[in-house]
Order: C-alpha cells, then sequence, then structure tokens
C-alpha cells in the first residue's frame, strides 16, 4: 500500500519520500520577488497577489497544473520560482 | 527515486554528512553536488518529514490557505543523498570524525555541514508551557497544532512577543476574525529589528486591523483552570487577559546542545565559524573538514566590519548554505560569505521587506514615499554609512538602496536634482544595550 502522507515518514533509515504520485513543489524566494504579477496572469489558480505585494502561492500542486507552473516560472522576470516536477527531469 | 537510495558506487572514503535536514542542509548539500562533489551524502535530520518551507506556517497556513504538510522544499539538484530523518545527532567526535546519533549510533564524516538552525524560544516556566493551548511556533507540527488551535475559534488569542512571528501571528488571527491581544515588553513592536519610529508604524497598522496591543506590559504567568488547559494569563501589574491560546513567540535559541565536548565554540546563540565558514574550535583554530551555515552559525559579517552575527533569514540559510557546500566540495572560494542580508514579512496584508542589518543604526530616513500613505522606503545609517533599507509596500524602490547598502554608501545619501527638499534624518529609536 502507497503511504498515505509521503512527507511523513518513519525513523532511519529513510528509503523512500516521493512526492504525491507526479505533484509539484514550489517555493517562491519572496526577497527576489518584485511583486510584478506575471505568475498571476500566467497561473492564477496558483499564484494570488495579496495587498500590493504579498505573493501567496501554492507550493504542492497536482501533475495537472505542471503547463500552468511551468508558464508562470518562465514568466518570472527575476526567476524568483523554484520547482520540483516529477516530469522535467529532475529526480 | 534514485537519489534518495543510499549511494552505490560512491567512494567509500568521501562521507559529506548533512546534520540538520531543513533549509540551509539541503541548498548545501545541492551545492555540494553542483560544485562536482561525488561521495557519499548522508543527511540527518531530527523532524521525521524532508526539508520544508517554514516562512508560509505564520502566515497562509494558520489562516487555512496552506495546509501545513504541503511546504515541503523542491529539490533543485540532484542529490543521490541518504536521508536519516526522525533521528537526531546527540553528539560530535572530531578526533574520531564521527557524529553520534540518539540512538548511540555513529556515522562517520570526511566532510561535515552544521546547518541544525534554531528552536522557539520556550515559554521560561516549563510545566505553564506544556499547558494545553500554549503554543510556539516553529515546525510544521507547531503550526498544525496552532492551526488546529484556531480553528476550534478561541474567544481570544494571547500572543506573547511583538517580533516578526508574534506580529505575523496576531495578523493571522485578524484575518480570522478572532480576537486577539499581544503582549509586548518594549514600546511598540519590532523595537528591536526596526526602531520605535518605524515599529509604531507597524503597530499603528495592526491597531487599525484589531489587535489589542499592550506595550511595556508582561505576562507573568500563564494559569488553568485545574483541567490542565490554559484559561487566563496573569501580567506583572496584577491585570488578567483571559484566553485558551496562547502563543509565545519569544524569539528562537540555536540548537548546539549537541555540540558539547566537540571541542567547538558554540553557545546558544550559534556555533562560531571563521569568514569563510569553517567551524572554530575553542581556541579559536578552524576545522577544515566542518563548515555551518544558516540560522545556528554566527560569522563575522565583513560588511559590518566584521562583527559576529547569526541571521535568521530565509535567504541567508540559502546563501550560505550553498557557500558552505561549496566550501566542503573543495571548490576554491575566492572570497569570504558576504551576502547582503534580506528579509521580508508578510503581515496584515502589507510586505515589508529589508536589506542589510539595522543593529546598531543611529540614525533614519524616509528615503521615498511617505508613511501615512502606507508606502515608503526607510534607509537607516551609522556612523554615516547606509547599513540598511527597508520598504514598505514599495519593493521596486528597494534595489536601488540595496546597492548602496551594499556598497556602505554615505548616509545620509544624497538627492538628485529632480528632488524638492533635504531629507529630515530621524532618530530610529533602538532600545537601549541593557533594555534589549
Ligand atoms: C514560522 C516562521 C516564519 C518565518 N518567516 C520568515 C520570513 O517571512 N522571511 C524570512 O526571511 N525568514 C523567515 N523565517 C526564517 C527562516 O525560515 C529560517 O531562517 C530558516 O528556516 C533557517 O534555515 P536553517 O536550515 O538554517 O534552520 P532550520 O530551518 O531551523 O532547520 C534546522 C533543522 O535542523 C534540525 N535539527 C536541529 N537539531 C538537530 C540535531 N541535533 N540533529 C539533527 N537535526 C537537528 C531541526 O529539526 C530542523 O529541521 C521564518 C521562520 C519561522 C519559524
Ligand atoms: S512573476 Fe516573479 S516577481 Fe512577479 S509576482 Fe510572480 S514571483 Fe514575484
Amino acid at each position: 500500500m502507497p503511504d498515505p502522507n509521503p512527507d511523513r515518514i518513519g525513523p532511519s533509515p529513510s528509503p523512500d519520500f516521493s512526492r504525491a504520485a507526479g505533484g509539484l513543489r514550489v517555493s517562491v524566494d519572496l526577497n527576489r520577488c518584485q511583486a510584478y504579477a506575471q505568475c498571476c496572469y500566467a497561473a492564477p489558480d496558483h499564484f494570488v497577489l495579496h495587498g500590493a505585494e504579498a505573493l501567496h502561492y501554492d507550493p504542492a500542486p497536482t501533475a495537472a497544473a505542471r503547463d500552468a507552473i511551468e508558464r508562470a516560472r518562465v514568466a518570472c522576470p527575476v526567476q524568483a520560482i523554484l520547482v520540483e516536477d516529477a516530469g522535467n527531469g529532475r529526480p | 527515486m534514485s537519489q534518495d537510495h543510499p549511494s552505490h558506487g560512491r567512494p567509500a572514503h568521501d562521507h559529506l554528512v548533512v546534520v540538520g535536514a531543513s533549509l540551509a542542509g539541503l541548498r548545501g548539500a545541492e551545492a555540494a553536488r553542483k560544485a562536482g562533489f561525488t561521495g557519499r551524502i548522508t543527511v540527518v535530520g531530527a523532524e521525521p518529514h524532508r526539508p520544508y518551507d517554514r516562512p508560509p506556517l505564520s502566515k497562509q497556513v494558520l489562516t487555512g490557505g496552506v495546509a501545513p504538510g504541503a511546504t515541503t522544499l523542491p529539490n533543485l539538484e540532484p542529490l543521490d543523498a541518504e536521508w536519516r530523518l526522525g533521528s537526531a545527532a546527540a553528539g560530535l567526535d572530531r578526533s574520531g570524525r564521527a557524529v553520534i546519533l540518539e540512538s548511540g549510533e555513529r556515522i562517520a564524516y570526511d566532510r561535515l555541514l552544521i546547518a541544525t538552525g534554531a528552536r522557539a524560544r520556550p515559554w521560561p516556566d516549563a510545566a505553564e508551557g506544556r499547558l494545553g493551548g500554549v503554543h510556539t511556533l516553529r515546525s510544521r507540527d507547531d503550526a498544525a497544532a496552532l492551526r488546529a488551535s484556531l480553528a476550534t475559534k478561541p474567544g481570544r488569542v494571547l500572543v506573547i512577543g511583538g517580533g516578526f512571528i508574534g506580529c505575523e501571528v496576531a495578523a493571522a488571527c485578524r484575518d480570522l476574525d478572532l480576537p486577539v491581544t499581544l503582549v509586548e515588553s518594549g514600546s511598540t513592536v519590532l523595537e528591536r529589528v526596526l526602531g520605535s519610529h518605524l515599529g509604531s508604524v507597524v503597530a499603528a497598522l495592526h491597531a487599525a486591523r484589531g489587535v489589542d496591543l499592550r506595550f511595556g506590559a508582561k505576562v507573568e504567568a500563564l494559569e488553568d483552570d485545574g483541567t490542565g488547559h490554559v484559561v487566563r494569563a496573569r501580567l506583572a501589574d496584577g491585570r488578567t487577559i483571559a484566553t485558551t491560546c496562547v502563543v509565545v513567540a519569544l524569539g528562537a535559541v540555536r540548537n548546539t546542545g549537541w555540540l558539547h565536548g566537540s571541542g567547538l565554540a558554540f553557545d546558544d546563540g550559534g556555533v562560531e565559524c571563521d569568514a569563510d565558514g569553517h567551524v572554530l574550535d575553542t581556541d579559536g583554530r578552524p576545522d577544515r573538514t566542518i563548515a555551518a551555515a544558516g540560522d545556528v552559525a554566527r560569522f563575522p559579517h565583513p560588511l559590518y566590519d566584521g562583527r559576529r552575527v547569526a541571521l535568521e533569514h530565509w535567504g541567508h540559510a540559502v546563501a550560505q548554505g550553498a557557500h558552505a557546500g561549496r566550501l566542503l566540495a573543495g571548490h576554491s572560494i575566492a572570497r569570504a560569505y558576504a551576502e547582503v542580508p534580506a528579509f521580508w514579512s508578510s503581515q496584515g496584508g502589507i510586505t515589508l521587506k529589508m536589506v542589510g542589518l539595522t543593529e546598531g543604526a543611529d540614525a533614519l530616513v524616509i528615503a521615498q514615499g511617505d508613511p501615512k500613505t502606507g508606502r515608503f522606503l526607510a534607509l537607516y545609517g551609522r556612523a554615516g554609512r547606509c547599513v540598511a533599507a527597508v520598504s514598505f509596500d514599495s519593493v521596486r524602490w528597494l534595489p536601488a538602496y540595496a546597492a548602496m547598502v551594499a556598497e556602505g554608501a554615505p548616509f545620509p545619501p544624497i538627492r538628485g536634482a529632480v528632488d524638492q527638499g533635504r531629507l529630515t534624518v530621524l532618530p530610529p529609536g533602538f532600545p537601549k544595550e541593557d533594555e534589549r
């Protein structure tokens, strides 16, 4: 049976903690972010500006959002969006 | 996932051990790989989770926008590491070159990265700190517990401490429309980092959003009703605050206890490093097999005349982690670690971004905008040099001033010909040393 909560793993040694099947992991360097909001246009379901400059984002998008997240990542003028993607060749 | 398997076929004699499986440790291990390190990597972490991001824990996680378990950090470089999670390091034997786990198991290292970060400073009375409804906020599990507590709609939340985490928690409570009181012994919020001048600007924002602010006040005791759950806080002046949810936000203590007996120089404020990032022993000699990075590292910052600092900034954990990874990989490091400190906070709808260190600043100018409009940039000076810049909802002005901070440009800055008038130099209002 697959681990229902892959991020909660037992004591050492830890054999596996693959993300939820095919999902992504996202983190934004908010020191870098200039609140230009390009990511919000590219992937409105996953990046939202609150107030003038507070960027809220989905840190764990599902595989279905892959294209939208990639559009956002590429659109960011300051490369602030960091993505780990099961499908982009990264482990 | 190949990178998660013990490394087969790696040279057994070259083993990088990373202690602390969080931001600095992850970015450090990635940087070592990127710099060409081909030996084994083992990452030891006290928490059972793989590295996750903490900033959302005091923001969207509390308001429910992000699940506490959803902030696992993206891995940006193939690691091929062995992960030993849920097992804390309990000791370091430098002569035997081994990290000793709580279980007694020894993990031999050739190169070691210390990235054990910090923990929330606990409430001084341990028994009161254990009462139901009393929280601190550092880990994902802490955030899940606090989020669950807030979701029960407590009649009033009490936040003890007006630093960044205290302010963000109070703001999240108001986002949830919960009554909240913030008690701070100083004269305003964020006084140590911003000084009272800008601290009061932030305080006014929270007051306007309905946070009950009590300055110059001290919580003396947390009391229960006999059931083991907190019901009230008693202040030093005898007044009480009825509350079933208390957040103790009194800053952080570095996780250095496991270094006892290692011969390294450390205390609650960090492990001592040289300018390169190698740790120092108690005689001040560097151990070139060991580096430290992130919240746990105290090092001389070249930008501040070599003053020893330990930072608690996300960007610093990333940059110093990467620096230490390259250093341990044997990459020739041309320069000492000199990343300009940078930090952000979002609270009550505003975003504040800071570059540099305000510590010791003796003057302040509002260089752009106007605090009355909520969008402005403040520049701090120390002995005639720019040492820090803080933008409030005006990050687009920040890069130009960040450059002045990085250069240590003269303060106050000379305004361009188009600007009318001179800048008014204000006292920043930092607490005196003995009040800190
Ligand atoms: C709630 C919260 C909100 C924040 N918000 C912001 C923000 O808005 N902006 C910003 O710039 N910064 C913010 N920060 C600060 C930022 O998250 C930290 O600077 C960063 O996490 C430091 O990373 P680190 O890897 O050095 O240490 P940590 O993240 O503290 O990680 C250290 C790890 O080491 C583990 N460990 C400790 N002791 C041992 C041991 N003996 N053996 C093995 N493992 C051990 C710990 O369990 C932990 O997982 C925030 C921090 C918190 C807690
Ligand atoms: S596109 Fe980049 S800079 Fe603009 S809001 Fe998104 S993350 Fe920030």
